[in-house]
């Protein structure tokens, strides 16, 4: 439009928040230089507002007030409250690794007896060093354009870098357990990197949580590289406080007759953006990638989606549900594109949504973008309320209104928590939602 | 003594305000087994779920007792816990729910509702596993989502699992018979006739008098435009089978 729109009070406070923090960012002179590129990127179209399609739901530009100053090094008390914050995951004996405020903290994470095969390093060192890996992959990010992501690439100070080399097959799954202990608000920028060898497999978890009553702001992001023939299971978990905005992005790169799996749970948080940029980039790969999200007050929850196959032959399920109570809105935007060349692409995308009362709403913008001729894609969407058949069935059996809507989304969000393929992680993600639905009564 | 249920001049009507059911009365003491038979449209159907305490439909006049207790002001959930149970004529299936979870669920509501103590797990599934195998039905169709999939007898076979389980002191057996061949039409009545007891009273809702060859009623009531238009034994229910509900159809109207 060529017309200077006025910053927000948020722009002019995340450009302070980068000048001021930009000299002692970790990286060297070359990484200086991704940052800087990456800021004027944001610089450039500010907030995403609804005028911005891939946002179009969620306007960020109305909706973030102000940028809360930066999260300081966790000191001990707020290390203490890390220790002692719920887990979910707790006894199912995988390998924790603890963010605390953002910085990776290696005396609360377990990197004891390492698996041959399996390098764990803090995104600072790393970013220190100026590693080729990372600088590889913070520079031509996909979608380069996306505020969130250049933000994040800005202003990343920690996070965790995983590296599992080919062929090694990792039993014991990480959990990376993103944790805000702070009262007083602040913002904090984690990018982390995950490489699956080539014909490897690892189990990665990623939870996020933080006290209810502030409004903090968590921006992470995920670089997943993911080699031919292996496979990967991730699974995140949002149960960020009640005043927390929280915007997450996946950058997934997967090779050929690999697997991927993914699962996205949102219990959690005031406002959250999900982003999720896949790209299948070799021949014979299968994709299962879900979301559930349990929505309630006022909370805002956008699922956004873009998921590429650019190789023949692979295979993709997608498929979100949200439950949405009060006012709260629940967003799905997914669109899968096919490119020339991909034949054989397989690829079926359903979101449904579950609305508990007037005022709850769900939109849903499928797409399918497809430039081969021999394939088979499709989407569907549905939204509805509770079924009252269903309730007067339960209820005619003797359960309560309450328990049986309570069974009944349950029931609803459960085929989401069935996609895990480990145990305890399922039992994890029950215990969320029986904790959520604990919370609504 | 109280009658196990007591309907006086019960009228009720569908949101909408179409009449449906129109000055019924109706007395069923314990141990007796009532079949309430009569043309489609009569409203026997509604007479169910009015009894089970479905949302939907409107009590313009009348009373409904149940061992002296005012059914109609409860929710179904209640009625249920004091022994009201109605055997659908046509089962929900609700998938992600398995369904020893949904009998567990049952279960222990009711007896929470009661006031008595919640049984535990392994021996709850003890009990619905015998009382499964005198229906037919093998475990792995307990672990599978609550009536999804099922064939009609299945489902039939299912709502007689549970009101085994249930114990209910009313039972009210909704159409037992639609789409069900003669084999699982004789496993489901053998289920309800085991059910047959000095302390429970049952309503067996048909159209057709061959259910009530295998399920043998110790009243038989004729149905139409809304209420009772005749009484007998069984023997009624042949004479029906006879010379169909013409008649009644046109008295009523």
């Amino acid at each position: 439009m060529g017309v200077a729109i006025r910053k927000t009070k948020a722009e002019l406070g995340l450009a302070d928040l980068y000048q001021g923090a930009r000299r002692y960012l970790p990286g060297g002179e070359e990484i200086t230089a991704v940052r800087a590129a990456a800021f004027d990127r944001f610089d450039a179209v500010g907030l995403p507002h609804r005028r911005v399609e891939a946002w179009r739901y969620t306007d960020l530009r109305t909706q973030m007030k102000e940028a809360k100053r930066l999260a300081s090094l966790p000191d001990d008390a707020a290390k203490t409250k890390a220790r002692e914050a719920s887990n979910l995951f707790a006894g199912a004996g995988f390998r924790k690794l603890v963010i605390v405020d953002g910085a990776f903290v290696p005396e609360l994470s377990d990197l004891a007896d390492l698996e041959p095969g399996l390098t764990i390093q803090p995104m600072a060192d790393a970013l220190a060093a100026d590693q080729p890996l990372l600088l590889q992959r913070l520079g031509p990010v996909v979608p380069d354009d996306d505020p969130a992501l250049a933000l994040n690439t800005a202003l990343a100070a920690n996070g965790v870098v995983i590296l599992v080399a080919p062929g090694t097959a990792l039993s014991r799954p990480i959990h990376v357990a993103f944790v805000t202990t702070n009262w007083v608000a602040t913002s904090m920028f984690t990018r982390s990197q995950v490489n699956i060898g080539a014909g490897a497999s690892a189990t990665l978890v990623e939870s996020h949580q933080g006290p209810d009553g502030t409004e903090y702001q968590v921006n992470t992001a995920l670089q997943l590289v993911v080699g031919d023939e292996a496979r990967i299971d991730h699974v995140k978990v949002v149960t960020e406080g009640n005043g927390a905005l929280h915007i997450s992005s996946l950058l997934a790169n997967i090779g050929a007759r690999a697997t991927f799996n993914q699962l996205g749970f949102v219990a959690g948080g005031s406002l959250v953006r999900n982003q999720l940029f896949v790209h299948i980039a070799g021949e014979g790969t299968v994709a299962d990638i879900r979301g559930g999200s349990l929505l309630a007050g006022a909370q805002h929850a956008d699922t956004t989606l873009a998921i590429e196959h650019a190789a023949e032959n692979c295979q993709s399920r997608e498929t979100f549900k949200a439950v949405v109570g009060d006012t709260a809105r629940a967003v799905f935007q997914g669109k899968i594109t096919v490119s020339p060349g991909a034949q054989k692409t397989d690829a079926k995308m359903m979101s449904r949504a579950l609305l508990l009362s007037d005022e709850a709403e769900a939109d849903s913008k499928p797409e399918l973008e497809i430039f081969a001729d021999d394939v088979q894609c499709g989407h569907g969407t549905t939204t509805g309320a509770i079924d009252d058949e269903l309730l007067f069935y339960l209820m005619a059996r003797g359960i309560p209104p309450d328990e049986a809507k309570a069974l009944l989304i349950q029931a609803f969000i459960g085929e989401i928590i069935e996609g895990a393929a480990n145990e305890s992680v399922r039992a994890a993600l029950t215990e969320a939602m029986l904790g959520w639905l604990g919370r609504r009564e | 003594m109280t009658a196990l249920l007591e309907i006086k001049g019960l009228h009720a009507e569908i949101a909408g305000g179409r009449k449906i059911i129109q000055g019924l009365d109706l007395t069923v003491n314990k141990g007796e087994i009532h079949a309430i038979m009569g043309p489609n449209g009569a409203g026997k159907s509604t007479l169910s779920y009015v009894l089970a305490g479905k949302p939907g439909y409107e009590i313009t006049a009348g009373e409904v007792y149940l061992n002296g207790e005012d059914l109609l002001a409860m929710e179904a959930n209640e009625r249920a816990a004091k022994g009201v149970f109605l055997a659908f004529q046509y089962p929900l299936e609700i998938p992600g729910v398995a369904t020893l979870t949904f009998l567990r669920a049952a279960f222990n509501a009711q007896r929470k509702a009661r006031g008595e103590e919640e049984l535990s797990s392994p021996d709850l599934i003890k009990r619905v596993r015998e009382i499964a195998k005198t229906l037919n039905i093998d475990a792995e169709m307990l672990k599978r989502p609550l009536n999804v999939g099922f064939s009609g007898g299945e489902k039939k076979r299912n709502e007689t699992l549970q009101m085994a389980l249930l114990q209910p002191s009313l039972c009210v057996l909704d159409e037992t018979d639609s789409g069900l061949d003669i084999d699982a039409l004789k496993v489901v009545a053998n289920g309800v006739n085991a059910l047959r007891s000095g302390e429970r009273g049952m309503i067996v809702i048909t159209h057709y008098q061959r259910l009530l060859d295998y399920i043998v009623p110790d009243i038989v009531h004729v149905f139409a435009a809304g209420r009772i238009v005749r009484t007998g034994g069984a023997d009624l229910a042949r004479e029906l089978e006879a010379t169909g509900y013409g008649q009644y159809q046109s008295e009523a109207a």
